[in-house]
């Protein structure tokens, strides 16, 4: 039995609860303790490193030490809060004044940073603690035939920067394949499905998701599986303008990579939050079937 | 002469990158400190401890030796045996209370004659804010005339 | 007996004398113990200069000399010659650098002044202990040995043996000829490349000079130079050579096809028995045993039941092969970079990426298509092509080098899709368009007037994911147009990416057998950039071609001619000279210890288990010295570097401290 300090960030409480729910009964159906970090506060998201940096660094490095407390390592469904923990971990590690300052404040609360810990996104937890094998065992409902297209967004992939395989990751696809579903190419994987831009700038986030629609067409794929709240709700609840606006007739489901792996391991759908979408998924459920 | 102290640095560098390297500050007349003077080897892992002790012994206030970068030693790996006896002969110097700045070990290739000029630069201030060594002082104690070690001893045997 | 040291201060002109103060520093050496004679002069290493020291030497009875001057990399053979000249063992001159490491380097007078007597100080007490030594003559076996048999090692080959030596060439592949026979065109004559290699091919298949070994490495190597042994490993082909009439029968029958990786770059099939080539030198064909219905399962055996000779045994092992040979030329090549390491440009994944040489085999006309240019269907041809320069070069992630050749060779692919699809159209991304070469930059004008599109910008990503109307169905090569600030989108049918020149992929372990040594790169280290590429540290042997940098056509037989000269000349000497600066074990004083057998990076260190003592095999031996360092009972003598030696010249150096530190004796 794994425990991990789970830092859900604030998009799961409310806008991606499906995420949420998904996460916890999948990890729990495969001996993944996620213990939620008591008290945890917001990561920041994409903005406020642009903001303030030293409040940034201190408001992340709030959770790592609370994590540091209860002594597991962290681990984040959400690519932004994971991307801004791992940053964080990693530069606090290294810039002893930076770890000084932040300390400065976090003593008020009686916490201290001593980079002990480490900060994984929840789909490394699949890969590296469940591991592919042992996933591939537990699955009582193969996904089979399912064409899933493995969207990674642009965020999950930058702490790998010093690793061959950055510009070609191929772990999702592998987490696909465990749970007996076809991962199909899906050429825009890694681009960005325009973020926060939804709110400041929709012609341009428009152009970006209406471009990873039209690959995921493109690709055949059945669904789109993601790993970040945001890119889902980008993906997701869109597709309605994106088709009024470019003449196209998108609706592809698009759901969490928990949520298709809790399908495989037979877990009732609505458990999982599957039931509630803006572009249905009921029919991908059909594909979640006993060998005969 | 200046009332200031100049140090003598006696330098080993080796034939095929930094007395090159040397010679190529020279050709592009760099100007450095004038304080070392240059003993020239075939390779680094010629330089016998003893050579850098006798320099020191005979006046030197610091000894630098040079070589080629690790990897590209003319003769393999000449540069790394270098590595290996300066290690232990900076272990044993300290323990003669020798300042380590006093022994000096760079890498400089051929082409690198700033890299070696500056490395001269530094070393010549750092042994200059040192002072002369005084060998005598430093090394073999007292006023010089007798060593100290055998004054211990032979105060051991007189309580004997 | 005391020595008569001759002191010669050069003034360089001003270069020393404007800094020094030579009269007084050639006054002062004068009146140093052991020094007879005195002397300053303008130029030291003019003939005047030079006759100086003769004279002195005659008439004075010297017997030293000491030279200050410029650096003895500059005229310590000058010097040496003169001495000799003068009726000295030329190793009873030293010289002191009072140029580059004082006079040049410092503004400071009085400190030159007083370093210039310390150096020169230093070498009057260092060639006090010099001796007299002779240069070790060394034999030279006239075989040659060339490793590699691309356009480097063939034209070094054939000057070899065209001037009546023997040369063993060995070759990794069945054929020689090396990338070059993959080539359809070269740049920038476009001549066919096939056309103009293989009548030099068969000179040297020919040659009753030279002994071909092909389908073979050499395994071990071991000697010096004038001396080596190289042990070859000739690789089974399971064709007896003497029955072997070429007649290709074998090859034809054969029922087995394994996709041609090596000479096809993959676009191709060839038989589990082939020759890689049809102009093939030697004609003789291989069989490749892991795809072989034989080897596999025991039946087939069409191959030997067809052959009208009987040449086929299969039976048939390796043989290891012991030549002597005098030197060595390494004539080994080059290695594609891989383009797989760059996901983004979708080499590999996207059916219509090719890469450089995949289209080189494309386009010729014995090739898999004929020489028409089509899409991995085989059959559409493309209407726009993208060419991508600087793949895997002039890259921080990947080669930070320039690969020298890619600029040329993608103008010619660009020039054959014109000429070949007349109405296509043609996009060059490029950083720079480097054309140094006679007629290079005519070709580039040539293509800019043939409409070649040039677009100055690293191709950032080559994608299928259609965006924009006329894109489906396309490669859409995503770049940043430089030259007018835009980001550009260009949808193409096929891209081809200019991929750089890199080290073999096993060019350190060959290095390391060979003596010698690799850059940061993997390209085999010359023994000076700009004044000796083909030679390198280790004498004996050479390189010549790709393998010591990326470079063309012309270059690589330039050097191979260069190095196949260098080696006529030590042959025509018979005997060379080698520097006596070696070391030598007293056996008396030997205790046997071994500290040094494995400090000796050549191996020249032997123990007698007899005796009990070391001894130094003097021609291996290259003189570093690190054995004499080591050695804890100073058994072992550098000569010209001895301890004595050595511990005089720091004692000279310190001429003006000493008083006030020196140990009383």
């Amino acid at each position: 039995m794994k425990t991990f300090s789970y830092f859900p960030g604030c998009s799961l409480e409310k806008m991606a609860t499906s995420y949420h729910q998904s996460s916890v009964q999948t990890t729990k159906a495969l001996d993944i303790d996620l213990q939620e970090l008591e008290d945890w506060n917001c990561c920041g998201a994409t903005t406020y490193f642009h903001v303030d940096e030293l409040l940034a660094y201190t408001l992340v490095g709030r959770n790592l030490a609370m994590a540091e407390k209860a002594g597991h390592d962290l681990v984040a469904p959400c690519s932004a809060c994971f991307k801004n923990a791992y940053f964080a971990n990693s530069y606090l590690k290294e810039d002893e004044d930076l770890a000084n300052h932040i300390n400065y404040a976090l003593a008020q609360d009686n916490l201290q940073f001593s980079g002990t810990i480490q900060v994984k996104h929840l789909m490394e937890v699949f890969v590296d603690d469940v591991g592919y094998d042992t996933l591939q065992e537990r699955v009582t409902h193969p996904l089979k035939d399912l064409r899933v297209a493995p969207y990674y967004g642009c965020q999950i992939v930058r702490p790998r920067k010093d690793h061959e395989d950055v510009e070609n990751p191929r772990f999702f696809e592998e987490l696909i394949t465990a749970i007996g579903a076809d991962p199909v190419d899906f050429a825009n994987r890694l681009r960005c499905c325009g973020g926060s831009l939804l709110i400041t700038s929709r012609p341009a986030a428009f152009q970006l998701i209406y471009e990873l629609l039209l690959n995921a067409q493109h690709s055949q794929a059945d669904v789109i599986a993601t790993a970040c709240p945001l890119c889902q709700t980008n993906l997701e609840c869109y597709q309605m303008q994106i088709n009024q606006e470019f003449g196209t007739d998108f609706k592809i489901p698009v759901l969490y990579f928990t949520q298709l792996i809790g399908l495989a391991l037979g877990l009732p759908p609505k458990k999982l939050g599957i039931g509630t979408e803006f572009v249905s998924a009921d029919h991908i459920l059909t594909f979640a079937k006993e060998p005969a | 002469m200046s009332e200031q102290f100049e140090p003598v640095i006696v330098g080993f560098l080796c034939n095929w990158c930094s007395y090159r390297a040397a010679d190529l500050a020279g050709t592009s007349r760099m100007k450095y400190a004038p304080n070392m003077r240059a003993i020239r080897v075939m390779c680094s892992g010629r330089v016998d401890p003893q050579f850098v002790l006798k320099a020191l012994r005979e006046g030197a206030d610091g000894v630098l030796i040079a070589g080629c970068h690790p990897g590209e030693c003319h003769y393999v790996e000449g540069n790394i045996k270098a590595l290996r006896r300066y290690i232990l002969l900076k272990r044993m110097l300290k323990q003669w209370g020798i300042e380590p700045e006093r022994v000096q070990l760079v890498w400089a290739s051929a082409s690198e004659g700033n890299v070696l000029a500056d490395a001269v630069d530094r070393m010549t201030e750092e042994v200059r804010a040192l002072g002369p060594l005084q060998w005598r002082k430093s090394v073999l104690g007292g006023n010089g005339h007798q060593p100290v070690a055998a004054a211990e001893v032979e105060v051991k045997v007189e309580e004997v | 007996m005391s020595e008569k040291v001759g002191v010669y201060v050069c003034h360089c002109g001003t270069n020393i004398a404007g800094t020094v103060d030579v009269e007084e520093v050639s006054k002062w050496a004068g009146e140093q113990p052991n020094v007879v004679c005195s002397r300053d002069y303008k130029f030291m290493c003019s003939s005047l200069g030079q006759e100086l020291i003769e004279e002195d030497i005659k008439e004075q009875g010297l017997t030293r000399i000491v030279v200050a001057a410029c650096s003895p990399h500059m005229h310590e053979k000058t010097f040496r010659g003169a001495t000799e000249r003068g009726g000295l063992n030329p190793y009873l001159f030293e010289m002191a650098n009072i140029r580059e490491h004082n006079s040049w380097a410092t503004n400071d007078k009085e400190a030159a002044t007083q370093k210039a007597k310390a150096l020169i100080d230093a070498a009057v007490e260092r060639v006090i202990h010099h001796q007299p030594l002779e240069p070790i003559p060394v034999e030279i076996n006239p075989t040659t040995l060339i490793v590699g048999g691309g356009i480097a090692g063939i034209t070094a080959a054939l000057e070899l043996a065209n001037a009546g030596n023997h040369v063993v060439m060995v070759e990794r592949e069945p054929s020689i000829g090396g990338h070059m026979a993959q080539l359809d065109k070269t740049f920038p004559t476009l001549d066919c490349s096939a056309c103009i290699l293989t009548p030099k091919m068969v000179d040297v298949g020919q040659h009753p000079n030279i002994t071909l070994y092909t389908w073979s490495e050499v395994e071990d190597i071991s000697g010096y130079i004038g001396n080596f042994k190289a042990t070859v490993r000739k690789k089974a082909r399971y064709v007896i050579e003497e029955l072997c009439t070429g007649c290709g029968i074998c090859e034809e029958k054969c029922p087995r096809k394994v996709v041609d990786e090596v000479f096809e770059a993959g676009l191709a099939q060839r038989k589990a028995i082939y020759r890689p080539f049809p102009q093939a030198v030697p004609k003789y064909p291989v069989l490749d045993p892991p795809n072989c219905t034989y080897f596999e399962r025991g039946k087939c055996k069409a191959c030997q039941i067809l052959c009208p000779t009987g040449a086929i045994d299969f039976e048939q092992q390796d043989e290891l092969i012991e030549i002597p040979v005098g030197n060595v030329i390494l004539a080994t090549g080059y290695d594609l970079f891989d383009s797989k390491r760059i996901p983004q440009y979708g080499y590999g994944r996207l059916a219509n990426v090719f890469t450089s040489l995949e289209f080189e085999r494309m386009v010729n006309a014995s090739g898999p298509t004929g020489g028409s240019i089509v899409l991995r269907d085989g059959e559409t041809v493309p209407k726009s092509v993208a060419i991508i320069h600087c793949v895997g070069s002039r890259d921080n992630n990947y080669h930070e080098y320039c690969s020298k050749v890619c600029c040329m060779y993608s103008l010619k692919f660009a020039h054959l899709v014109h000429e070949r699809v007349p109405d296509a159209e043609v996009y060059n991304f490029y950083l720079d368009i480097r054309t140094p070469g006679k007629g290079y930059e005519e070709f580039y004008n040539r293509l800019l007037e043939e409409g070649t599109h040039f677009i100055r910008g690293r191709a950032a990503d080559i994608t299928d994911a259609a965006r924009l109307p006329g894109e489906e169905g396309k490669l859409i090569v995503q770049a940043e147009d430089t030259l007018i600030g835009k980001q550009r989108r260009v949808p193409v049918d096929m891209v081809i990416l200019s991929a750089g020149m890199e080290a073999r992929h096993d060019s350190v372990d060959v290095s390391l057998m060979f003596g010698m040594g690799c850059d940061f790169n993997g390209f085999f280290t010359e023994r000076h950039p700009k004044l000796d590429p083909i030679a390198t540290m280790t004498e004996g042997v050479f390189i010549a071609g790709a393998c010591q940098g990326p470079k063309d056509i012309p270059d690589s037989v330039a050097q191979g001619a260069a190095a196949a000269a260098r080696v006529g000349g030590l042959i025509s000497q018979g005997t060379v000279m080698m520097e006596p600066v070696r070391a030598s074990i007293n056996k008396e004083a030997c205790s046997g210890c071994r500290i040094c057998n494995d400090l000796c990076p050549y191996n020249a260190i032997i123990f007698h288990e007899d005796q009990k003592v070391s001894e130094v095999i003097t021609a291996l031996c290259q003189g570093c010295g690190t054995c004499v360092a080591a050695c804890p009972s100073s058994a072992i003598t550098g000569a010209h570097f001895t301890n004595d030696q050595v511990l005089s010249e720091i004692e000279g150096l310190l001429w003006d401290v000493r008083e006030r530190q020196a140990v009383p004796a």
